[in-house]
């Protein structure tokens, strides 16, 4: 069990001028489990990559513990990595897969037999050890990628999209299952993934990344509540946050026909515009006149809630022609929902406003 | 040895019956067949049609009936051979004499069966040797990056065009100079090496793209275990490229195993180490008045070539790969 430690590693693969990923900065607790989440092509495999040795770093450091590993073969770092593909050895038994790497370490065959038992155990394989990977159903093998990981009791877990490949059930069983498995056994744990729901359920802190960039690092609560830009308040959250921009007026920013307060010194930091986000949940309906229109599309029923997708009105009034902007959603009573084709009004809940520069995308003000 | 180029024959008839019975399947359940336009759909259908399939049991008598009138002239008294056709034998009785004769020699005639054991000398190491080369060499031209990785496998897979024959003459003085001779093993190695230098341009072209084959992220989990390359070879890799060494080992095996050309040019000195084709090629004695001895003597030979291919058929499997990863 270790500390791992990113210092502005840096990956620029071959031929490319742009890199996959950029200074990298994070620093790992002992025992955490840390989540790189972001669309594809980020560069949060390759960081994973980075620190299990498979991709070389161009610049930077990478340390596990006190020590530098930068340039370090993989036998030598002391990581187990589970694959999105699981990657098991299809001519070994599992058991045989699963004591691969001791096997190599030189352990003897009795204590190599107790640790697969006991990890087999723990995973609920037992009646599979003898079995070949082909005779496992998916489940059984992603179990067997996780194995071959535990039973090496590394100092870190890395895994590369372990859940992608299982249906949308399991997905969930599972991701419980290894989120209170890692709790248990305290092993630092980096764990990639594109969908956020699993980042945010199953991290002790979240990094989201773009463009190899590294955009906001924090736990999944904080990463909620106070997103750091435009990007990650619109990667984080399901439904995303309604972002919009509105003109800066006198004392605030115009909503609609309503106003919404913001600090003078905050305002100061913008243009003449600003991207406002508000979460659906941190919307109220109000009466006729107050806030954004909002002409209803679509409403989903989820039974305790609902859904509104709507297109704030004003701005078809104005111009016909314009680009259908990003539908603004708002959650409301289940029982209670608005009809399609009605309009309503809405305004943010005070204190739950999300103001960034529309230039920068940064956000502004606490 | 022409004789033994019919024999995998009936597999290749076996095969497309199996063919035809997977299309018929097709008919039966009623299931709309795909229009495909593509030159292997047509040539799939082709192949398929009740016509084809008389025309390919047609070629594969037409191309056993020569060796079975060989196995039974074989089995016939030479005064028989010598005054009528096969197709009359089943008048007169068979005998064993003909094999008696060829395996126990006569005057002035070695007996084949000391030969079999040259012949098993020369195969062996000519068969393993390069399959360990090409092995080795596909493993670094798939998975190790190194400088000119591509031109060097085109220069290697290009030496394929040059004919042996341009290269034996040049290999037999090489050997020579090398002094081949005096090394423990003899002449063999001469054999051996020129065996293993022809077959290697075509076996690491073919291991190489069984090796390409295998997910990288296979590779990568047993460096992650620890593993090192000598290790990911020996361990991972050549497990799962079992069939293709199997195929290239049969194919170097028969090749080997029915060569002249090679063995005259390399043992011409010394006729005490040649394989059992050199004896068959002399048997008929020089005058060729023993040539009915020829039947027999080539289903001797070509019995081992039979029981490897049989024996080694069942690392001809299918999905050696399934079950180690997904997507």
């Amino acid at each position: 069990m270790a500390t791992v430690k990113f210092d502005n590693a840096t990956r620029i693969y071959p031929g490319n001028d742009v890199p996959s990923v950029d200074k990298l900065n994070i620093d790992i607790e002992d025992g955490e489990f840390l989540v790189l989440v972001g669309p594809s092509g980020c560069g949060k495999s390759t960081s994973l990559r980075m620190l299990a040795g498979l991709e070389e770093v161009n610049g930077g450091k990478i340390w596990i513990g006190d020590r530098d590993v930068t340039n370090l073969s993989p036998k030598d770092r002391d990581v187990a990595m589970v694959f999105q593909n699981y990657a098991l050895y299809p001519h070994m038994s599992v058991a045989d897969n699963m004591g691969f790497a001791l096997k190599i370490a030189g352990t003897d065959k009795a204590e190599i037999r107790k640790r697969v038992e006991e990890a087999a155990k723990i995973l609920d394989l037992e009646q599979y050890l003898e079995r070949k990977p082909k005779a496992l159903s998916g489940g059984q093998r992603q179990r067997v990628a996780m194995g071959r990981a535990i039973v090496r009791s590394p100092q870190v877990f890395l895994m590369d999209e372990p859940l992608s490949n299982l249906d949308a059930k399991l997905r969930v069983q599972t991701r419980t299952q290894i989120a209170s498995l890692q709790r248990r056994l305290g092993v630092t744990t980096v764990y990639v993934t594109h969908d956020q729901v699993e980042a945010m359920t199953m991290g002790d802190r979240v990094a989201v990344l773009k463009d190899g960039l590294l955009q906001q690092c924090d736990t999944p609560r904080r990463m909620y509540d106070h997103p750091n830009n435009v990007f990650v308040a619109g990667f984080i959250g399901s439904p995303a946050m309604n972002l919009l921009n509105v003109p800066v007026t006198e004392g605030g920013a115009r909503f609609g026909s309503g106003l919404l307060p913001i600090s003078r010194e905050d305002l100061s930091r913008a243009g003449n515009e600003i991207t406002v986000g508000v979460r659906p949940e941190d919307v109220d309906i109000t009466s006729e006149g107050d806030g954004l229109p909002l002409t209803v599309e679509v409403v989903e029923e989820l039974g305790a809630d609902a859904y509104v997708y709507g297109t704030p009105a004003s701005d078809k009034a104005k111009d016909p022609t314009a680009p259908v902007e990003k539908p603004f959603v708002v959650r409301t009573d289940g029982r209670r929902p608005p009809m399609k084709g009605e309009t309503i009004y809405v305004k943010p809940k005070e204190g739950h406003l999300h103001v960034f520069n529309m230039e920068t995308g940064e956000r502004i003000g606490d | 040895m022409s004789s033994a180029t019919p024999a995998p024959l009936p597999e290749d008839v076996a095969d497309k019956a199996v063919a035809e019975a997977g299309g018929d399947a097709d008919l039966q359940t009623g299931r709309p067949k795909r229009k495909t336009k593509s030159a292997a759909g047509n040539a799939a259908r082709a192949v398929t049609s009740p016509w084809a399939s008389i025309f390919a049991i047609f070629m594969a008598l037409a191309w056993t009936t020569p060796t079975f009138g060989l196995f039974v002239t074989s089995f016939r008294k030479q005064e028989d051979i010598q005054t009528s056709g096969w197709w009359k034998s089943f008048a007169s009785p068979f005998t064993l004499d003909n094999y008696k004769q060829v395996l126990q020699g006569a005057e002035g005639q070695p007996p084949l069966a000391d030969f079999f054991v040259n012949s098993f000398v020369i195969v062996i190491p000519a068969v393993l040797l390069p399959l360990l080369l090409a092995a080795l060499a596909a493993y670094a031209f798939a998975w190790i990056d190194f400088p000119f990785r591509s031109s060097l496998f085109v220069a290697v897979f290009a030496l394929q065009i040059v004919p042996l024959q341009i290269a034996l003459l040049p290999l037999v003085t090489m050997f020579q100079n090398m002094g081949v001779k005096s090394w423990p093993g003899g002449n063999y190695w001469s054999l051996w090496l020129a065996h293993s230098a022809f077959a290697l341009p075509l076996a690491v072209y073919l291991l190489h793209n069984f090796m390409k084959e295998i997910p990288a992220s296979l590779l990568e989990a047993a460096r992650v275990d620890g593993a090192g390359h000598v290790r990911i070879f020996f361990q991972v890799l050549l497990p799962l490229i079992a069939p293709a060494l199997a195929s290239f080992g049969i194919f170097q095996f028969l090749w080997v195993w029915n060569d002249l050309l090679v063995a005259m040019t390399m043992l011409g000195g010394s006729p005490e180490k040649a394989p059992l084709t050199m004896i068959l090629n002399t048997i008929s004695g020089t005058l060729g008045n023993r040539w009915y001895l020829l039947s027999a003597a080539a289903f001797i030979s070509i019995a081992l070539p039979v029981a490897v291919f049989l024996s080694l058929q069942r690392y001809f499997v299918r999905g050696l790969l399934a079950g180690g990863t997904k997507g």
